[in-house]
């Protein structure tokens, strides 16, 4: 109920936002709306029918059709020998994957919720992301695990946990978070298509979201660049950076705050790893003031990595302490308003930006 | 099809190797449920596309072989497991695996290796009746005891030693190291230190084989798999996955376990609720092998049959060989809970000494060649030695090296270059 509700909220402001965006991006005119699964199932099938090398792999991605049913359709079009119902032994077919990887097949591994991938993370990190470094570049793992990243509606402590940070502090790995649905389509296109291990942490809670797409992103050759953030909305006050769900809480906030007369510049990191460094510092540069906003554990997570890089890099130029927005430091309560109040809302966001913006000072940032 | 393996008639036979009685089980080949039941089942689970293509064939051979080498045995004339070329060149495999080790332990002692380092001695006749037997195109996972499998499967000696050494002329240059040897020319897949990562990654390997035979049409690809690790890693769970997927996917693998009976310290009996190993390969509707893994011709003949079958289709083989490693875990293990009895007990079973006398005795080859072998290793080990010395360490420059296949990130495009290098990158589908 929670989750429906949000998306409601959040699919009406979509509609507001699209229209701003576009008079400042030149998107191509004709817009067609697809939902994020769609944007998903459609990079996969035109993936797999492009090369024959590329194969899927999960639990329930073939007869159930996806337990999230990203996967639809594609066990009937390219049939069982490419799409593997596996048993339910994630370490060991995620082994099996990267050994088929190893030989130049590229399989698109699933994990239910990435939460199941800390079964087999032995392989992503050990196997996958290391072994073109060990092997001196004999040996290059072209493989991509896929799957919902982070807090879903109430399912508890041991289903809600973001990996974003854990995947993105190992050399070897890729790490790629999409928001709407062409980042959902190009990324996954271009994780699919790159040579090492990429990490693709998707949203269950935004399967579901239409987002407007130019014919351009429709086409079976668009791809996103993987290492490359992308800049959601312009302004000059302050910097918020988000990547995956958060990045709807932002553009939602960044619309509060215009209304106060805050321009709020938000960057949709879209990958993880390689961080964007140089667009979010030229961002900070420009406005001077930083959130950083992440569904995940505060401590060590993507916003403090985005901190430490803007001090390193762009310290004279901050006018106030860098925020972090992230969930909060406990385990996914399951109850609802506690639910709510262990993941960043949009207040969180505006209250943070109207700290960042009147905070002349540098000050000790408060509990 | 499993019952036609008719490796149930080698522990009947004695062979002139040695007389072992020390494989007490009863019955080595029971297999517990016959699996046609369970194989006939698989159509129905959409799984007949795959199994299509070697329905028909039978393992006839297999009987066969047994039944000439009986019938040969009847004639009283003794019966020749292997020509005299194939002879030395096992004798030759082994004696390169125990002076490759001994030379470790020597450079080791002398601060030129460091690390960790996994010995192999005692266990060359599994490496080298396994590996002896396959084409380039097949592949070997091994783990951290993984130098006499890469020296098997065709690492040259020098490019193992380098390795060792932390030289950029290793074969990997430098940066696996000991527990990590990778040969992409030689299908050597690593190299793995922890125990049981390498099984899955050997199920994969046989995935690819078949997914390149069904899917990518390339109709003659029949390459096998090897994945060897140790009696410990049968108690860990990605040991049962595989055998579970590698049987229900019917792949080209063979599982080898090692079973030396020891994990660092801890006996196999004191670790495993059932400590024969072979028995779990029926569980999961393979067949199961029990074979003295210190004699070097028994496994061949073992490997023989197992190999066979994954190439003609019919599936995985777990072989569980019964050997013992001469030195501690790794080299800084002083090996002080290990029975003297028993050490002593498989010292007298030396797989290298067991060969020797078979084929002197045999008339295969005499003394002197064998001596000019043994001659011949050495200088290759001392050569390796050499080599390895005088390459250089690697370059500041290969520490951010090879990272990535794609270190620009932003993806290979069509035409084989980094996609931020096209000038038209800003153009067309690289929306930025």
């Amino acid at each position: 109920m929670l989750a429906t509700a949000s998306q409601r909220i959040l699919g009406q402001s979509f509609q507001n936002i699209r229209p701003a965006v576009s008079v400042l991006r030149s998107y191509s005119s004709a817009a067609k709306q697809i939902t994020v699964r769609d944007a998903l199932n459609s990079a996969l099938d035109e993936e797999m029918s492009a090369d024959p090398k590329v194969f899927l792999m999960g639990e329930e991605v073939g007869e159930y059709q996806g337990a999230y049913k990203i996967t639809k359709g594609l066990l009937e079009k390219y049939g069982p020998e490419r799409v593997l119902d596996t048993p339910i032994t994630e370490a060991g077919f995620t082994g099996i994957g990267v050994g088929a990887a190893y030989y130049g097949l590229k399989p698109v591994v699933e994990f239910m919720t990435f939460n199941f991938s800390m079964q087999a993370i032995d392989h992503i990190i050990n196997s996958a992301a290391k072994s073109n470094y060990m092997s001196a570049g004999q040996i290059s793992v072209p493989i991509v695990f896929r799957g919902p990243n982070g807090a879903a509606a109430g399912v508890g402590a041991q289903h809600s946990q973001c990996y974003a940070s854990w995947y993105a502090s190992c050399p070897g790995l890729k790490v790629l978070s999409p928001y709407n649905s062409e980042d959902a389509r190009g990324l996954l296109k271009a994780a699919i298509r790159d040579p090492d291990p990429v990490v693709f942490l998707e949203n269950e809670l935004l399967y579901g979201e239409s987002f407007s797409v130019s014919d351009e992103v429709l086409d079976s050759s668009f791809c996103l660049p993987i290492g490359k953030a992308k800049i959601e909305r312009e302004g000059k006050d302050v910097t918020i950076t988000a990547f995956s769900k958060m990045v709807g809480y932002a553009l939602k906030a960044a619309e509060m705050l215009e209304k106060d007369g805050i321009y709020a510049e938000v960057i949709n990191l879209r990958s993880i790893r390689p961080l964007d460094r140089s667009t979010i510092n030229a961002s900070v540069r420009k406005t001077n003031r930083l959130i950083t906003v992440e569904e995940g554990f505060p401590q060590h997570g993507v916003g403090a990595e985005i901190c430490a890089s803007v001090v390193e890099e762009s310290f004279a130029y901050l006018d106030a302490p860098v925020e972090r927005i992230a969930g909060a430091d406990v385990p996914m309560p399951y109850a609802a308003n506690l639910e709510r109040l262990a993941v960043p809302q949009i207040e969180d966001i505006v209250r943070a930006a109207k700290r960042a913006c009147y905070r002349s000072v540098p000050l000790a940032a408060t509990a | 099809m499993s019952t036609a393996f008719s490796a149930a008639n080698f522990s009947t036979q004695s062979f002139p190797l040695n007389h072992t009685s020390t494989t007490t089980h009863d019955s080595p080949l029971v297999f517990a449920k016959p699996t046609s039941q369970f194989l006939r089942s698989t159509p129905k689970l959409r799984l007949s596309s795959f199994s299509k293509l070697n329905l028909s064939r039978r393992s006839g051979t297999v009987v066969a072989v047994s039944d000439v080498v009986k019938q040969k045995k009847s004639k009283s004339t003794p019966t020749l497991l292997i020509t005299k070329e194939e002879g030395l060149e096992l004798y030759e495999d082994m004696v390169l695996g125990r002076a490759f080790e001994d030379m470790c332990a020597q450079m080791y002692y002398r601060g030129k290796m460091f690390g960790f380092v996994h010995l192999y001695n005692g266990q060359e006749a599994v490496s080298t009746g396994f590996i002896k037997l396959l084409k380039q195109q097949d592949s070997v996972v091994s783990t951290y005891r993984d130098h006499v499998h890469a020296l098997s499967k065709g690492v040259p000696a020098r490019a193992v030693m380098s390795e060792l050494f932390g030289k950029t002329t290793g074969c990997c240059r430098g940066q696996g190291g000991s527990m990590h040897m990778f040969s992409r020319e030689h299908n050597l897949l690593g190299g793995f230190a922890f125990i049981g990562e390498g099984i899955p990654i050997a199920t994969g390997a046989a995935f690819t084989s078949k997914y390149k035979r069904e899917v990518l049409k390339e109709a003659d690809c029949d390459h096998v798999t090897l994945a060897f690790f140790g009696d410990g890693t049968c108690n860990n769970g990605q040991f049962f996955e595989c055998l579970n997927m590698a049987s229900l996917w019917k792949l080209p693998i063979v599982f080898v376990v090692e079973n030396n009976l020891w994990a660092i310290g801890m006996s196999h009996l004191r670790a495993t609720s059932d400590p024969q190993i072979y028995k779990k390969g029926p569980a999961f509707g393979m067949p199961g092998i029990h074979v003295d893994g210190m004699d070097v011709l028994k496994v061949r003949e073992v490997a023989k049959e197992a190999i066979g079958r994954a190439r003609r289709g019919e599936g995985p083989t777990l072989v569980e060989c019964e050997t013992y490693r001469f030195r501690g875990h790794s080299l800084a293990d002083p090996d002080e809970l290990r029975d003297p009895a028993e050490k002593a007990h498989y010292a007298a079973r030396d797989p290298i000494t067991a060969l020797k006398k078979y084929l002197t005795e045999n008339n295969l080859a005499s003394e002197s060649e064998l001596k000019a072998i043994d001659k011949k290793i050495d200088e290759v080990v001392e050569d390796a030695v050499e080599f390895a010395d005088e390459s250089p360490v690697p370059p500041r420059s290969q520490l951010l090296e090879n990272v990535f296949a794609d270190p620009k990130g932003f993806g290979i495009g069509s035409d084989g270059r980094y996609r931020c290098e096209d000038p038209k990158f800003t153009q067309g589908t690289a929306h930025v």
